[in-house]
């Protein structure tokens, strides 16, 4: 790993610092927001993009880490640090369990599957009676704390989230760009040729599995704390849905697709909130769900592959290193 | 406890009516067009939602339920044209994207048009329940069977005897030799979205009268045809009835006899059970694409 | 990345520094309003926030609510507003979402709003608690669950107003013990909703001589609750409670008819509206059920203190939508009326006016007559709500 490999990564983190200028916490909550649920895209982007088996279910695995991290701590006191590793690796064991079996299937099938897995577990957050809080869910999640420093307002928070996903970032980057990262774009390209060029196929997609329920985990362990109330409504199929879609808007098999559809979809989730009632006056939801729905599904047909491919209208690198260098 | 029981099984069967419909509707646009349409269910609520409107100005139902079937195929080409015929190089996972952003949208429309207000449905004939031995069956899901089969009847005709039925059936088992053959295969994904805005129509006026209606409801009606068609077999018309009923007769003996909580999970354990074992689903046999 | 030119690269760096300043200055100019508004001069308009749920699952408790709001905004402001401070409302829509809760209540403060009404539903009140007690401001929720404004210790800056739970449970006990039914059926909806209402009529019962004898819930979207109800028909209850809205509060009620059910249906104040009627279809006659004042403003006494401002919302509602109001509207009229009254002695000052909201006493509004007090910031008590019956496809009120 040679340090010139990152500059742009350098550069994000030399940008995030600009903000901290600035006094809203608002921005802040945003940009924690588009963080968290960056992190869970960043595995999936993994999943889809380079190892090509897409999944419906990964709000299970955000929401698993979110209830552990909340149950541990309020339930059994945990430290929380501990309790958000937990909140990474239960789900990382959860996928391992259930990956072998479901990654056998294909296309539709797998969708079903994972769809029908998070509406399993969405069940289970509902059904978790004391444990859970059923429900209603649970409130009173203390604040992270890591050594002596408490987390306890939206600029720590957002310095903390962001600082994670940076090191993701710099983790995919190593990955994507090693054997394994070539390995799995094969499978992407053809199952079949890969299996003849003597790659384990299952095992790796298992560990790309793994891998991004482990990152969904974690995420949600942060929005427990973040929020510090967990109810299983953000961790319905819908939520799935949305992750799925930041990554196909970002850009599949990119390295900033993953980053740039979860910024791209909650701002514009903020913007068109700020927007549509000053264009119609007295509008509520109903017209931000209606111009949402008709730029994605816009989107779609004009931009297929995401927006990162955008970025070579203005000659911008967004799309690039998704060869591997030889 | 045998009174009970049976009414467990007339329940079943009136949710099985309901899911059946819906999974028929799924599984007739993924057969021609290969397009799992997770619009489906927006088609249902505003075909029903048209309904709605329509017998507030005191028309009689017949004429209702085919003004709303006639609109409802309307939108369901106009939206083909606009979106999927301009997409066609997109992958499956793309489709089935625009099929989710026109689901947003049509929730939204639907929401800006009717609010967020519940309406019921006249059923189809008047009278309560039917009693059988103590136990109550709603009558209008003799009537959704009865469009089931009618649907059923009239898709085996068009396909066996008719020009365009046969064209479809070439254009899926082999697109290019149906192409050289000078099929249209532009113009039978029209056809298969008009249908699909038609039957699910339909499919919501019908079950209005059992379900209400709400805007939104959509989303949870599709899901559950999605089961209930992947139960039975994706690529199987036939298949997908039989998912339905099944799916309906579990989900009220497991509410009944097990736990009211429980009862979608164990349709969701089912339903992954069957994937897992058979993904051809419990109908199919392993074919490609049928119709 | 290596084969990347210079140039490239500072392309890259531009766009993400043009991605956070816009972000930057989306969100700046509004602080330094923020602190404009508080160093408020003459006629300054109150900026006040709500945050609702509009559209998404809770939509027909969010639409009835905004519509109350802006009703009463219009008013407030023709005749004047708070002592000549127009009040100026910014409704957000959180789409029933908790994140977008969260997100849609820091923008209101950063905007300088003084307090926030809202939001709809329990869970997208919970979310937002924390950042409301972070940040001090007052928050007035208009959902029911007591556990948004319990404890109180952690709750300083949270009221609501809508009643809660256990205010609805102890009327019906009442009725259960003057009629001698001891033995009860509880079915709720799988949600918070129900869930709420299942743990108030667990903790109410205990030790008072009543037995669940048999305990269903069913989810939002069924269609059809006839095997829920198979089985209360086979257990011995005497009574049938549930815990619901509609449209499953009305399928259920039809259910309960078809599958030949003859014992007593109470349901909660959750169905307290003409709707659960009409899609009962004839079937809601003879089912009683505990709500506010507001569905019987006409049948109750003179004598009662709350007649002559259920009518007036009644008249306003009617006059300017052209339909009846309903409960929920009722918990916004609450809300803001409460929030203008503390507004009336505080002035801009989010401390002043949660102090206010807490010393709040005797205030007559639409779902009750609210005594807040450090350690109750709902205020309403057993009075608050009405016994009713469905009598011909009209609430009766009888007591």
């Amino acid at each position: 790993m040679h340090l010139k490999n990152h500059k742009g990564l350098i550069l994000l983190l030399f940008l995030l610092v600009i903000p901290l200028k600035i006094d809203s916490n608002y921005l802040y909550s945003t940009l924690v927001i588009i963080a968290i649920y960056s992190i869970v895209v960043q595995g999936l982007g993994i999943l889809m993009g380079y190892a090509g088996q897409v999944s419906f279910g990964h709000a299970a695995f955000f929401g698993l880490g979110g209830y552990t991290a909340a149950i541990l701590t309020t339930r059994f006191q945990w430290p929380t640090l501990l309790a958000l590793l937990a909140a990474a690796i239960l789900p990382g064991i959860i996928a391992a369990i259930i990956g072998r079996q479901t990654l056998k299937l294909r296309e539709l099938y797998l969708a079903l599957a994972t769809l029908g897995f998070g509406i399993l577990v969405h069940i289970i957050f509902n059904e978790g009676g004391e444990l859970t809080g059923g429900p209603s869910g649970m409130s009173g999640i203390p604040n992270l704390t890591i050594g002596i420093i408490s987390f306890d307002n939206d600029q720590k928070f957002y310095l903390l989230v962001w600082f994670m996903l940076l090191l993701i970032l710099v983790g995919i980057y190593n990955l994507v760009h090693s054997r394994t990262g070539r390995a799995l774009c094969s499978i992407r390209e053809s199952e079949y040729a890969a299996e003849n060029a003597g790659v384990d196929c299952a095992r790796l997609k298992l560990q790309a599995f793994i891998f991004s329920a482990l990152l969904a985990g974690l995420a949600g362990g942060l929005y427990a704390f973040y929020v510090s109330f967990i109810s299983p409504s953000p961790f319905s199929f819908h939520t799935s849905v949305q992750f799925v879609l930041m990554a196909v808007i970002g850009g599949l098999g990119t390295f900033w697709g993953p980053l740039l559809g979860a910024v791209v979809v909650v701002s514009l989730n903020e913007l068109l909130r700020e927007i549509v009632p000053l264009l119609i006056p007295g509008a509520g939801g109903e017209y931000q769900i209606i111009i949402y729905g008709i730029i994605l599904v816009g989107l779609m047909i004009f931009q297929p592959k995401g927006l990162s491919s955008i970025g070579r209208y203005f000659r911008l690198p967004l799309k690039k290193e998704l060869k591997p260098e030889g | 406890m045998g009174e009970q029981l049976l009414q467990l099984l007339l329940t079943g069967l009136t949710l099985g009516s309901i899911y059946s419909i819906i999974a028929l509707t799924l599984v007739t646009t993924f057969n021609v067009t290969g397009i799992l349409n997770l619009a489906q269910g927006e088609f249902v609520v505003i075909g029903a939602l048209i309904a709605v409107s329509l017998q507030g100005t005191g028309m009689p139902m017949a004429v209702v339920f085919l003004v709303s079937v006639i609109l409802v195929g309307i939108l369901g080409g106009l939206l083909e044209r606009l979106t999927i015929n301009r997409a066609r190089g997109a992958s499956s996972l793309g489709m089935l994207i625009i099929t989710i952003g026109l689901s947003i949208s049509l929730r939204g429309l639907a929401l800006l048009i009717w609010g967020t207000d519940t309406y019921s449905l006249p059923a189809f004939s008047q009278g309560g329940s039917i009693m059988i031995g103590g136990a109550a069956l709603n009558p209008q899901s003799i009537w959704i069977f009865a469009l089931v089969a009618v649907t059923l009847a009239g898709l085996y005709g068009f396909f066996e005897h008719t020009f365009w039925g046969k064209a479809v059936k070439a254009s899926v088992y082999n697109q290019t030799g149906a192409r050289l053959q000078g099929i249209n295969l532009n113009t039978i994904s029209l056809l298969a979205f008009v249908s699909a805005g038609g039957l699910g129509a339909a499919a919501g006026v019908s079950i209005g009268p059992i379900t209400m209606v709400t805007y939104d409801m959509g989303f949870m009606l599709g899901v559950k045809g999605f089961v209930a068609a992947a139960i039975g077999g994706l690529s199987n018309v036939g298949g997908a009835v039989i998912g339905g009923i099944l799916l309906g007769i579990l989900e009220s003996f497991s509410s009944g006899l097990i736990s009211s909580g429980l009862k979608d999970a164990i349709s969701i354990i089912i339903l992954l059970g069957v994937l897992l074992i058979r993904p051809e689903g419990i109908i199919g046999a392993i074919r490609e694409r049928k119709i | 990345m290596k084969n990347m030119s210079k140039g490239l690269k500072r392309r890259l760096g531009l766009a993400l520094l043009l991605v956070i300043s816009l972000l930057i200055s989306a969100c700046s100019p509004t602080k330094e309003a923020d602190v404009k508004s508080t160093t408020a001069s003459a006629n300054e308009p109150y900026k006040i926030g709500a945050v609702l749920d509009i559209s998404g699952n809770s939509s027909s408790l969010g639409v009835p609510e905004r519509d109350t709001l802006l009703m009463m905004v219009e008013k407030l402001n023709s005749e004047g507003g708070i002592n000549g401070h127009p009040v100026d409302l910014t409704i957000m829509d959180n789409k029933s979402d908790e994140t977008e809760s969260v997100l849609a209540a820091k923008t209101l403060i950063e905007k300088g709003s003084l307090a926030i009404l809202g939001a709809s539903s329990s869970g997208t009140s919970m979310a937002m608690i924390k950042t409301v007690e972070s940040e001090k401001v007052p928050m007035i929720s208009l959902a029911a669950a007591s556990s948004i404004v319990e404890p109180t210790s952690d709750r300083k800056w949270v009221f609501k107003t809508a009643q809660s739970d256990i205010v609805m449970i102890s009327k019906i006990i009442s009725y259960l013990k003057k009629n001698d039914l001891n033995k009860i059926a509880f079915l709720y909806m799988n949600n918070s909703y129900g869930d709420n209402g299942k743990k108030a009529i667990t903790a109410a019962v205990k030790d008072s001589g009543i037995s669940i004898v048999a305990e269903e819930k069913f989810d939002a979207n069924d269609k059809d609750m006839t095997p829920q109800l198979s089985k209360v028909k086979a257990s011995e209850a005497q009574v049938v409670i549930v815990w619901a809205i509609p449209p499953s509060a009305s399928i259920l009620t039809k259910n309960f008819k078809d599958v030949g059910l003859t014992i007593p249906l109470i349901h909660s104040h959750g169905v307290g509206n003409q709707k659960f009627i009409e899609l009962a279809q004839g079937a809601a006659d003879g089912t009683l059920l505990p709500i506010g004042k507001l569905s019987v403003a006409q049948q109750i006494t003179d004598a009662d203190p709350q007649k002559k401002v259920l009518e007036s919302y009644i008249a306003d509602y009617v006059k300017k939508y052209n339909s009846e109001p309903n409960s929920f509207g009722g918990y916004a009229w609450d809300a803001f009326n409460l929030l203008v009254s503390a507004l009336e002695k505080a002035g801009p000052d989010r401390e002043a006016i949660r102090g206010e909201l807490e010393k709040t006493q005797g205030f007559v509004g639409i779902s009750g007559v609210f005594n807040m007090s450090p350690e109750d910031h709902n205020g309403l008590k057993e009075d608050s709500a009405v016994l009713v019956k469905v009598d011909q496809g009209k609430w009766k009120l009888i007591e």
